[in-house]
C-alpha cells in the first residue's frame, strides 16, 4: 500500500468530507502550528512539575530518557548516554520523519490513517507527538517517560506516537498527560511496534479537566513471542473520553490491558480494549475497574476476536457505583472465527453492600475508612504484571485514584 | 473480678420481630462462657446486639463495658473499646484478605505470618475476603481476625459448625490464646464439639425464645442438652426437673 505523503493527506481528507457526525466539534480548537522551542527542565515551573508528577512523571529524574510536549511546542528531549551509546532513538515523530526514512514504514500501518476523522485530522494537522526506538537486543531497566501537557485553552494538540521495540528489546514506557487549565481536546495517535520476542510495558496516566475531550487512538502490533502490557490510570474528570485500543497478538505472543477508571463529576467515558488473536497459541487478557460517582457515565467495553487456533482469552469489567446518580455499563463482546479459540468474559457492575461494610465496621474500621478499604480493594488488580519496580508507585497512584474517589 | 460485660433485661428486635425478650448476662474479665440453645432462640442476635450490628434493633435494656453504656454505640466504636466477633455467616468481602490484615495491625510482622502458617490460611492472603472459601477457612480466617483485633470482649459465633477436627483443634488452640491473653469470651456453640478443645469453661447459658433460661456448669449442661434435647428446657413446668438432674451444681439456679 502506498504511504506516501500526499496520499495519507488524501485519504484523511476524504474522511473530513464525508462529515462524521459527533458531539465533539474539531473547528471549534485552535490548532497553532508545531514548535520545538526548547526549555530547560529547571526552568519550568513549580505548577506544571507538579502536575506531571499527578501523572506519574518525574522531570527532575534521571530515568533512561525523557520527551516532554508542552501544547504544541516540544519542550524538553533527553536520552541517557549509555542509552544513546546502544542506539536508543527519543525524539518528535516529525523530526523523526524528516531524518529517517525508514520510520515511514511504520507511520500510519498498524492505524489506519482514515480510521475516524481524529485520526484523518491528526494527519491535517500533525503537532508532534513522541517517536521512541530501541534497537533488538537493549532492555531497559529503568523506564522511559514521555509527557503530553495542555496549558493553553481551548486548543487541540494531535500529536502521533511511534514506538518500536525491536526484536528481543524490553522497555518501559511511562506517558502521563495532564490538563493546567479547563477545556481543550487531546488527540493521541499511538501505534506500538512490539517486534519477535520483545517486551513492552506500557503505563499511561491521564489527569485531564472537566471541560476536556479526549481521543487517544492506539493501535499495536505484538509479534510473535512479544509481549505487550498496558496499564491505564484515568484520575480526574474530563467531558468525554472515548478509546478502544487495538491489540494484534502474533503466534505465541502476549497481551494484557489494564484499565482503571475513576468517573467524577459530569464526566462520560468510554473505554474499551480489543484483543485480535491473528496468531496461533497467543494469549491475552483485558481487565477494567471502574469507580463511578456523582453524575459521571462510564461505559467499559472489550472485545476478544479469536483469528487463530490455540488461543486464549479473558475479559474482566467491573464497575463499582458510588453515588445514586452515577452510570456504568458493561459490554464484553467475544468473537470465535476459528475453532480451539478459548474465550471468556466476566462483568459485573453494583454498589458497596451494606452487610460488607457492617462487617468491615465490625472489625474496627470506621464507615469512612471502611469505604475506602473497599474502594482501594476493588482497584487492586494487575500489578502482578507490571515490572517489579514500578509496582510502588502504580501502588500510589491507586491510593490517590481511591482517596479521590471520596466526595 | 471486675465485671467487664453486663447485659440488662435486653429486648432486641430483627425485621421487626421480637427476637430477645428481656435477657441478662453478665462476664467478668478472662471468663468463658458458652452459650446453648436451639435454631431461633436467639444466640447470634444476642451476639450481633453487643458488637452493635445495624440490622439489631434494641427496644429496651442496655449493654455495659466496663460500666459504661454501648448501647448507642457503632460498631467500629465498640470495636475500638475491644469487642470483636468471628461471624458464624460472614459475608463476601470485595477485599484482598492479606489488604484486610495490613490496615487491621499496626506491626504486619513475621509474628501474623507464623499465626497465618499455624492457622493454614496462609494461602488465601491475595485472595478477596471469603471468596470462596471453604467452611473451615472462613472460620479460622474468622478467628484470627478476631484475635488480631486483640480484644477484651470476642464474640464467637459458632466457630466450630461445619468443621472437621483438625479445624476444631487449631481453632480451639486460638481460643486459648485468647483467653491467654487476657480476653473474656462468649461463645456460640451448636452442638458443643469446640468444648472439648477449650482449656477451661467457666458458665454454660441455656437460651431459650430470647431469654436466659438456665446457667450451670458446662460439662453439665451440655450432657442435659445432648442426652433430653433443648425441649427439656422449654417447659417452664419441667425446669424444677432439670435443676434435679444436675443438683449439687451450685450455680444451677436461673
Amino acid at each position: 500500500m502506498p504511504r506516501s505523503k500526499d496520499h495519507l493527506k488524501e485519504r484523511a481528507k476524504k474522511v473530513l468530507e464525508r462529515g462524521e457526525a459527533g458531539e465533539i466539534d474539531l473547528k471549534g480548537y485552535d490548532y497553532g502550528e508545531p514548535g520545538e522551542e526548547e526549555v530547560k527542565p529547571e526552568e519550568l515551573p513549580e505548577k506544571l512539575l507538579r502536575r506531571a508528577e499527578e501523572v506519574g512523571i518525574d522531570l527532575g529524574s534521571v530515568s533512561g530518557g525523557t520527551y516532554l510536549q508542552i501544547d504544541h511546542n516540544v519542550a524538553y528531549t533527553m536520552v541517557t548516554d549509555y542509552l544513546k551509546k546502544q542506539g536508543v532513538l527519543i525524539m518528535s515523530t516529525l523530526e523523526a520523519l524528516e531524518k529517517f526514512e525508514w520510520v515511514k514504514e511504520y507511520y500510519w500501518k498498524a492505524m489506519p490513517v482514515d480510521t475516524d476523522k481524529f485520526t484523518a485530522m491528526t494527519e491535517l494537522n500533525l503537532r508532534h507527538g513522541y517517536f521512541i526506538y530501541v534497537p533488538a537486543g537493549v532492555k531497559i531497566d529503568r523506564p522511559i517517560q514521555a509527557c503530553l501537557m495542555m496549558r493553553t485553552k481551548r486548543i487541540a494538540q494531535p500529536v502521533h506516537n511511534i514506538i518500536i521495540v525491536d526484536k528481543g528489546a524490553d522497555i518501559t514506557l511511562v506517558t502521563g498527560c495532564a490538563a493546567m487549565v479547563n477545556e481543550g481536546l487531546h488527540i493521541g495517535v499511538s501505534e506500538f511496534y512490539v517486534k519477535e520476542g520483545a517486551r513492552a510495558n506500557f503505563i499511561m496516566i491521564h489527569g485531564w479537566a472537566p471541560d476536556f475531550n479526549v481521543r487517544p487512538r492506539t493501535a499495536v502490533i505484538v509479534e510473535s513471542e512479544g509481549t505487550f502490557t498496558s496499564y491505564y490510570v484515568n484520575l480526574y474528570p474530563v467531558r468525554n473520553l472515548q478509546m478502544e485500543p487495538r491489540v494484534y497478538l502474533h503466534a505465541k505472543a502476549r497481551g494484557y490491558l489494564t484499565s482503571i477508571l475513576l468517573g467524577k463529576g459530569d464526566s462520560t467515558m468510554d473505554v474499551g480494549g480489543r484483543l485480535e488473536f491473528v496468531g496461533r497459541g497467543s494469549r491475552g487478557e483485558i481487565i477494567s475497574r471502574s469507580i463511578i460517582t456523582d453524575q459521571a457515565t462510564v461505559i467499559m467495553r472489550g472485545r476478544l476476536i479469536g483469528r487463530a487456533t490455540e488461543v486464549r482469552g479473558h475479559l474482566e469489567c467491573r464497575g463499582l457505583l458510588l453515588s445514586p446518580n452515577a452510570r456504568s455499563k458493561a459490554i464484553p463482546e467475544l468473537e470465535a472465527v476459528t475453532e480451539g479459540a478459548e474465550l471468556t468474559h466476566e462483568a459485573a457492575i453494583g454498589r458497596i453492600s451494606e452487610e460488607e461494610l457492617n462487617y468491615l465496621m465490625a472489625r474496627g474500621f470506621t464507615e469512612e475508612e471502611a469505604t475506602s478499604l473497599i474502594v482501594r480493594g476493588f482497584l487492586d488488580v494487575g500489578l502482578d504484571k507490571m515490572p517489579k519496580r514500578l509496582q510502588a508507585s502504580l501502588r500510589s497512584i491507586l491510593d490517590t485514584v481511591a482517596k479521590l474517589s471520596k466526595g | 473480678m471486675v465485671t467487664l460485660l453486663r447485659v440488662e433485661r435486653l429486648r432486641v428486635s430483627v425485621g421487626g420481630r421480637e427476637v430477645l425478650r428481656g435477657l441478662d448476662l453478665m462476664i467478668r474479665n478472662q471468663e468463658v462462657h458458652v452459650l446453648f440453645g436451639p435454631n431461633g432462640s436467639g444466640k447470634s442476635t444476642l451476639l450481633a446486639t453487643i458488637m452493635g450490628l445495624p440490622r439489631y434493633k434494641v427496644k429496651e435494656g442496655r449493654v455495659l463495658l466496663l460500666g459504661r453504656d454501648i448501647t448507642k454505640l457503632k460498631p467500629f466504636e465498640r470495636a475500638k473499646l475491644g469487642i470483636a466477633m468471628a461471624f458464624q455467616n460472614p459475608p463476601r468481602v470485595n477485599v484482598k484478605l492479606g489488604y484486610i490484615l495490613e490496615r487491621l495491625v499496626k506491626k504486619y510482622d513475621d509474628g501474623i505470618l507464623n499465626e497465618l502458617n499455624a492457622l493454614g490460611i496462609a494461602h488465601l492472603l491475595k485472595r478477596n475476603l471469603h471468596h470462596g472459601f471453604s467452611g473451615g477457612e472462613i472460620k479460622r480466617v474468622e478467628i484470627l481476625l478476631t484475635l488480631l483485633q486483640r480484644p477484651r470482649v470476642a464474640l464467637l459465633d459458632e466457630p466450630d459448625s461445619g468443621v472437621d477436627v483438625d479445624s476444631l483443634n487449631i481453632i480451639g488452640k486460638v481460643i486459648n490464646k485468647l483467653v491467654d491473653e487476657g480476653a473474656s469470651i462468649l461463645l456460640v456453640t451448636h452442638m458443643g464439639h469446640i468444648l472439648r478443645y477449650i482449656e477451661h469453661v467457666d458458665l454454660a447459658h441455656v437460651l431459650i425464645d430470647g431469654r436466659i433460661v438456665y446457667t450451670g456448669e458446662p460439662k453439665e449442661v451440655l450432657n442435659i442438652v445432648l442426652k433430653k434435647g433443648y425441649s427439656f428446657f422449654k417447659d417452664a413446668s419441667r425446669r424444677r426437673e432439670v435443676y434435679a438432674e444436675i443438683e449439687g451444681s451450685p450455680k444451677g439456679k436461673s
